[in-house]
């Protein structure tokens, strides 16, 4: 494919907070600064722990929160431009398009199947709304023959478009919840925690039918999650996310044979293998402390506090996000000495 | 008390069978399950939601919600039988021979009172006699050997004011504060970060090391089995499908369920890209539940027998022990031609 090698999606220096009432200053710092492109076709996976920022990344790239600052250009489209200067105010006005044409093209699967599924509607009504804001279908029976074809293609009956969400299971209803994002047509989907509220034996149909989809309809998609098993097997890259910044980014292979941020070490060490003899023999990192709070984030490196390698410079410069060897980026202050 | 406690396992249960009485009818949640249990030993209890894991465990601490009922078995806890207690020797039993913590932590400590004050409710509850200082002390003793810094702030803090790690903490602090023999576990790191499971795991092997206690770990999470436990019982609606120490469950596992679970499991450390291989289906309506062997409409090696009768237990060698139609056949083909003899050909 000609196109693979082209950007889909850049994003620069996004930057989302959230103003709080009452408190002074910029508010919750969900997102700082944080730059990536995913090129078409391509799944990049965001890993982070709860709080990270990573569904509010997710969320303000499609504009379902609004940014703070920054640039989203999607498919050479601007939808957002706000570029901050170094002090962190915006240089001039924010320029931002009508997103409807667009939201055709950019959709998003949420972690909650049955939180994110109208009680009150059938399965067949949910699909279908999609489909008539879009003006997708020629008629009536158009209009019932995609819905039927979408329910095949993840895997459910077509009869079950009569149904309400509540007579499904949790693994059908993630079914339905990705038939709805299908339903348009979409190039570009977010994954926001697809699998995690499902049973274990559940988790790998739905990544399986994940991937069969990204190769028949050529989708390209960010897929956020907190697990990074699951993160590793189905992206070609990872973003390692911590306290609103992305610390690290590469291949996903390369992401896990060499890590170059602390952070991403001590995530990889976390996770849990499923193997007693290598448990045994394993080496954890075990960090001090918490997460510190997004409202009022450490300043310099956000994650010195909790670095085992943290030496001054860490808490007074902010370190820069760079190239350090061919398509693996970070952001550490170690890597440069 | 009974005397000469060594002659006793710590835990015994045997045929355990309880069943939730609603009106669309009997949901057989546990159905007949046997295990044992000794002093210092960590059991993983893996499964699906439904599986009948944590009723399990509720059965042992007596709190069963209606319409929840044992109806069979027994449960035998250092020589005493835990289901003939009277709501009396119940209340004594729980928390000061068995203490129990859970899945979210902000849902188990009472959001109006200071943690410092539930840690000693929860020791004055069970011993009459400590003064109020020396109860004082022992909290803060107890939430030093968590983890928990700066001890006497904390102490007089209520539970919104700490992180949900350090919760963990504190509800580990209170289930063992009385230094009970058996701790049970129910899912203790589902709703924490993996760096905060990391912290709670060490914890919890560290304690467990100091105090020769056992634990019940309930978790769906594989990965934190191989890391804690001992030996391993796999539940699938309501049944001990297989069990075993962990090494066996892991490197030699004897029945489809638990293959197919660590199958479909991607692994941080895989080298390669490997399409998953899940297991089909979906869980069982533990309303109507499949005639024969529950797991049998998802299972690949399905044969016609495994519709009709549950198999037994086969014994695999060193405890571990599982419950399928294809061992039974491997042991009736006899072991003398090949021991990795495949039974698939005999449908």
């Amino acid at each position: 494919m000609e196109t693979s090698e082209k950007n889909l999606l850049e994003v620069t220096r996004l930057r989302k907070y959230f103003p709080v009432k009452g408190v002074k200053g910029p508010g919750v710092q969900a997102v700082q600064d944080v730059s990536f492109s995913i090129k078409r076709g391509e799944t990049l996976g965001l890993v982070g722990e709860s709080g990270c920022g990573k569904t509010t990344l997710g969320r303000t790239v499609l504009r379902l929160y609004e940014p703070t600052g920054g640039r989203i250009v999607y498919d050479g489209s601007v939808l957002y431009d706000n570029p901050l200067g170094s002090d962190g105010k915006p240089l001039g006005k924010a320029s931002a398009v009508n997103m409807l044409p667009y939201r055709r093209k950019m959709q998003i699967i949420f972690q909650d199947p049955s939180a994110s599924l109208d009680p009150r509607m059938t399965v067949g009504e949910i699909i279908g709304e999609a489909i008539d804001i879009h003006k997708l279908a020629a008629g009536k029976a158009d209009r019932l023959d995609m819905i039927k074809e979408l329910l095949s293609r993840v895997g459910l009956n077509t009869e079950h478009a009569n149904r309400y969400p509540h007579e499904f299971s949790g693994g059908q209803q993630q079914r339905v919840g990705i038939a709805r994002a299908l339903a348009v047509k979409p190039e570009f989907i977010v994954c926001d925690e697809p699998i995690s509220a499902l049973d274990v034996s559940i988790q790998s149909q739905v990544v399986n039918m994940l991937e069969d989809m990204q190769a028949q309809l050529g989708l390209t998609y960010l897929f956020i999650a907190h697990d990074l098993s699951v993160v590793r097997h189905i992206s070609s890259r990872i973003g390692v996310m911590y306290l609103g910044s992305m610390v690290e980014l590469g291949e996903s292979y390369e992401l896990n044979r060499h890590p170059l941020h602390p952070y991403t070490q001590t995530l990889l060490s976390a996770v849990p293998v499923p193997d007693p003899q290598l448990s045994r023999t394993r080496k954890r990192i075990v960090l001090e402390g918490d997460i510190p709070s997004p409202m009022n984030p450490p300043g310099g490196c956000r994650f010195h506090t909790r670095c085992p390698y943290a030496a001054e410079r860490c808490s007074q410069e902010v370190p820069e996000f760079k190239e350090h060897e061919p398509g693996h980026w970070a952001a550490c202050h170690l890597l440069e000495s | 008390m009974t005397e000469g406690k060594e002659n006793h396992k710590l835990l015994e249960v045997k045929d355990l069978r309880v069943s939730f009485f609603t009106p669309a009818g009997e949901v057989k949640a546990v159905d007949g399950i046997s295990y044992d249990l000794d002093y210092g030993e960590v059991m993983g209890v893996v499964g699906e939601s439904g599986s009948g894991k944590s009723q399990e465990a509720y059965s042992i601490m007596g709190l069963l919600q209606s319409p929840g009922k044992v109806i069979g078995g027994s449960i035998t806890f250092e020589g005493q039988d835990v289901l003939k207690f009277s709501k009396e020797e119940m209340t004594a039993f729980r928390g000061s021979k068995v203490a129990m913590i859970f899945q979210n932590p902000m849902t188990c400590l009472n959001p109006v009172y200071t943690v410092g004050n539930q840690l000693v409710e929860a020791l004055r509850a069970h011993n009459k006699t400590i003064s109020k200082e020396d109860a004082q002390k022992r909290a803060m003793e107890m939430m030093e050997m968590v983890g928990i810094n700066n001890v006497e702030k904390r102490m007089k803090q209520y539970p919104h004011e700490f992180s949900g790690g350090m919760r963990q903490r504190v509800m580990i602090a209170m289930g063992l504060i009385c230094h009970p023999q058996l701790l049970i576990a129910d899912e203790p790191t589902t709703a924490l970060d993996v760096t905060i499971q990391a912290q709670i795991l060490e914890l919890m092997k560290d304690l467990q090391k100091k105090t020769r206690m056992g634990i019940i770990f309930i978790t769906h999470n594989l990965g934190v089995v191989a890391d804690i436990c001992d030996k391993v019982s796999v539940m699938y609606a309501g049944k001990i499908v297989e069990q075993g120490p962990v090494d066996d469950i892991f490197y030699r596992a004897a029945h489809p369920y638990t293959l197919g679970l660590l199958r479909s499991m991607p692994r941080v450390d895989a080298e390669n890209y490997e399409r998953l291989i899940p297991i089909e289906g979906t869980p069982v309506d533990m309303l109507n539940p499949p005639e024969g062997c529950p797991f049998a409409p998802r299972c690949e090696h399905c044969m016609k027998i495994c519709l009709k009768k549950m198999p037994p237990y086969v014994e695999i060698g060193g405890n571990h022990r599982s419950a399928c139609w294809l061992r039974v056949l491997e042991r009736l083909n006899g072991k003398n031609q090949d021991k990795e003899g495949n039974a698939d050909g005999n449908q």
